[in-house]
């Protein structure tokens, strides 16, 4: 299996989310924002400085520190 | 006869909100406070079809499970007070996360219309949607906008006058899994049994306690049938529900958007390539670094000569009144007492709005948003949120927006961590202080000694912030979730109003409180100490210690003596809490630079204050007790007294300590004695 959490994915890559963990006010905020199960999500790049990170889903650039990326689980698509 | 109304603007953060308020508002717009907080409260009338509307432009949202205090806010007003219509303002570019905010204002069972926003963007994007269609699947109005240039706002308002008379008839289009559609039919049921419910939509309030949502799960702990509700709500797996509904909501909205929508995907958008540069590896923090030093430099440099001539002005005003009245007390009220005090408050009104102008272009460009995510790393290794960046540069303006901007951070220990540490950001009423002193003692080195107290401001910032999140304030960090929203191009319409408002703001506090202060230190200074047998206001009264001021700067005068201050400087100090444009006010006074052709400035460097003494007085004057404005804000954004007490005390005694160390270290080892 090709599971991975989202913040071990390296900027250019695309992922479909399988499962959004961690705490429950955070969890449910990341799912407001659109990572549902199934949904496709680029990559886009680290800050400067390494952290947080800028993803592409549903049309539009959301950033999340490492640590909140950590809470979701993915796979690598093609 | 004409009816009147209320109408909720709601929306996303980012999607030109504003621009559709401004645009059917016009000039009738007012801005307050929410009750009981200093989120601010932009209501604005318009009478339409001789319907006259009351247009309440709700705090951004992006769901209703509110998170921070301003999506409490927006949710509340929906909930609690029922508008008669709700407009969710919809960026067109950025359809599915803006339409989810949407399935849950429909669940609510509300009046509500879409403006479809900025469709000349989605337009350019190379995306075609149909509206029409749109209105169709989703059974409310859907009027296509474009705030910016005014574009369907008559529309928008026919809509409204239309809807408003229209029975609804709730069709609800989202129907879960069967196994929700069960538990939301077991809880609704429960719920319509009971009166405590009855001011709640049943089924959008089963819906939330499905999806585990906290205040909701609160409100109902109050009611009588709360143990049929933790029941069935014991019997179900509530971690998968809550992914399944904010699933299902998703996929409703994918659903609609292909029949109504073709959105193009290929394109690379502007904001794409430009946050290639922007927030690049090796150019982010330069680039950043660069647009806030000129930010600075503009706000500061260009200022200057528009200073120069208000402070000429107010010369030449004090100068001619005291010249034109003929009575000698009132001659000195006027001309040393209230015009030199406005004065002194008027001269920063350039500063002031070019510094809103700027950081304007900077929030509604879409870089502050950037500058967040740069900054999150640095900020969050003083425990605190990469947003918390943009109120404390705000602070070098003024701390009291500062402090209120500080309601875009959702978590309350880093909003409050915030609020406390922005006072030590140098505001733009201390620069007076600093260059009056740093010009009297240091000469060409003014500016680095400015610089210096600047930067001791920040260290002095994030070291208590350190401090606070590992002692009083300890705790996990909050999530860092945000938005990098699109870059646009502001408009200069949209900035000018920001810094106007930002403008009035300040010339309140200057027409009041710092009035009031400046005439108060001058009756001090005017009124004879009790036995000293002088007479009101008379040379031989004024600003000595025959004066009620003297006394008190007396009493206080063995307090700041280890810091090398006089009681001229402690009196100063005192009424430096007012405002602290007033320290430079009163010294003035004090020290009779009015009464002398000598200025201030002549009569500090000819040795009535020793410069080691003068730089542990600009130490002191930024690191302790903000102003009343300042103070009441604090107050007010933490609804609290002790921590508004907290940081009265923690910065007074920093400030006292600094100083003491600036001048007993100092004249021990022989500098700039």
């Amino acid at each position: 299996m090709n599971e991975k959490t989202l913040d071990l994915i390296e900027p250019e890559l695309s992922v479909k989310v399988l499962k959004v963990t961690g705490q429950k006010s955070s969890r449910k905020r990341i799912l407001d924002m659109g990572l549902t199960p199934g949904t496709r999500v680029d990559v886009i790049r680290r800050a400067p400085l390494g952290d947080p990170v800028e993803f592409k889903l549903k049309g539009y650039n959301l950033s999340l520190r490492k640590r909140e990326a950590e809470t979701v689980l993915v796979e690598v698509v093609e | 006869m004409t009816e009147k109304i209320t109408v909720a603007l709601t929306g996303n953060p980012n999607v030109g909100k504003t621009s559709i308020f401004n645009a059917i508002t016009g000039s009738k717009q007012h801005v307050g406070n929410w009750p009981g907080v200093t989120v601010e409260r932009k209501i604005g009338k318009r009478v339409h079809n001789d319907i006259e509307m009351e247009i309440v432009d709700l705090p951004g949202t992006y769901s209703l499970t509110a998170y921070s205090l301003d999506e409490i806010i927006a949710r509340d007003f929906i909930i609690e007070e029922k508008p008669d219509i709700v407009v969710q303002v919809i960026d067109a570019t950025n359809l599915e996360r803006n339409m989810y905010l949407t399935t849950q204002l429909m669940e609510l069972g509300v009046k509500l219309i879409i403006a479809l926003n900025m469709t000349d963007l989605a337009l350019a994007k190379g995306d075609s949607i149909d509206s029409e269609k749109m209105q169709e699947f989703l059974e409310v109005p859907v009027i296509s906008t474009i705030g910016s240039k005014g574009n369907g706002i008559e529309g928008l308002l026919d809509a409204v006058a239309d809807e408003l008379h229209k029975t609804r008839v709730t069709e609800n289009i989202f129907t879960y899994e069967s196994d929700i559609e069960t538990r939301g039919e077991e809880l609704e049921n429960v719920l319509n049994n009971d009166p405590y419910f009855v001011h709640y939509p049943s089924r959008w309030f089963s819906m939330k306690l499905l999806e585990g949502d906290e205040n909701i799960l609160k409100k109902a702990k109050e009611s009588e049938s709360y143990p049929r509700i933790e029941k069935i709500l014991n019997e179900l797996d509530a971690d998968s529900f809550e992914a399944k509904i904010a699933d299902q909501r998703y996929k409703t909205i994918q659903t609609m958007l292909r029949q109504v929508c073709d959105i193009n995907t290929e394109h690379l958008s502007g904001s794409d390539m430009v946050d290639r540069v922007v927030t690049n590896k090796l150019l982010g923090i330069p680039i950043f670094l660069s647009l806030m030093w000129a930010a600075f430099e503009i706000t500061f440099t260009f200022a200057t000569p528009f200073m120069n001539i208000i402070d000429i002005f107010f010369g030449w005003l004090a100068e001619a009144a005291t010249n034109a009245i003929t009575i000698p007390w009132l001659s000195s009220l006027v001309g040393e007492g209230m015009i030199a005090g406005v004065g002194s408050v008027l001269i920063f009104l350039p500063n002031i709005l070019l510094l809103f102008f700027m950081l304007s272009l900077m929030e509604d460009s879409g870089y502050m948003a950037r500058a967040a995510f740069i900054m999150d790393k640095i900020m969050s290794k003083i425990g605190l949120h990469g947003k918390s960046f943009i109120p404390l540069v705000m602070g070098f303006g003024c701390n009291v927006p500062a402090i209120m901007a500080t309601r875009t951070i959702e978590d309350t220990r880093d909003r409050l961590i915030t609020i406390l540490i922005t006072p030590f950001m140098s505001c733009g009423a201390r620069l007076p202080v600093y260059v009056l002193l740093a010009g009297a003692f240091f000469g060409r080195d003014a500016g680095v000694v400015i610089f210096s107290l600047y930067a001791l401001g920040i260290l002095v910032a994030i070291t208590s912030a350190k401090l606070m999140r590992s002692t009083i304030l300890r705790g996990e960090d909050a999530p860092f979730i945000m938005e990098l929203p699109s870059y646009k191009i502001p408009t200069l319409k949209g900035s000018f109003i920001h810094m106007w408002e930002r403008g009035k703001i300040y010339l309140k506090k200057a027409g009041t409180i710092i009035l009031i202060g400046v005439v108060g230190v001058w009756l001090l200074a005017s009124i004879p100490a009790p036995g000293s047998g002088g007479t009101f206001a008379s040379e031989e009264v004024y600003g000595t210690t025959d004066s009620v001021i003297g006394v008190i700067g007396q009493i206080i005068e063995p307090l700041v003596a280890p810091l090398g201050f006089d009681w001229r400087i402690a009196v100063a100090l005192l009424f430096g809490v007012v405002a602290k444009e007033i320290v430079v006010g009163s010294m003035g006074v004090l020290y009779g630079a009015g009464d002398n052709e000598d200025t201030l400035s002549d009569i500090l460097a000819a040795g009535a204050m020793s410069p080691l003494a003068g730089l542990g007085l600009m130490v002191f004057t930024l690191l302790y007790a903000p102003c009343f404005a300042c103070i009441g804000v604090i107050k007010r954004e933490t609804g609290s007294w002790k921590w508004t007490l907290f940081q009265l005390a923690y910065g007074t005694t920093l400030a006292w300590t600094f100083a003491f160390a600036v001048y007993q270290i100092g004249s021990r080892i022989g500098v700039l004695a």
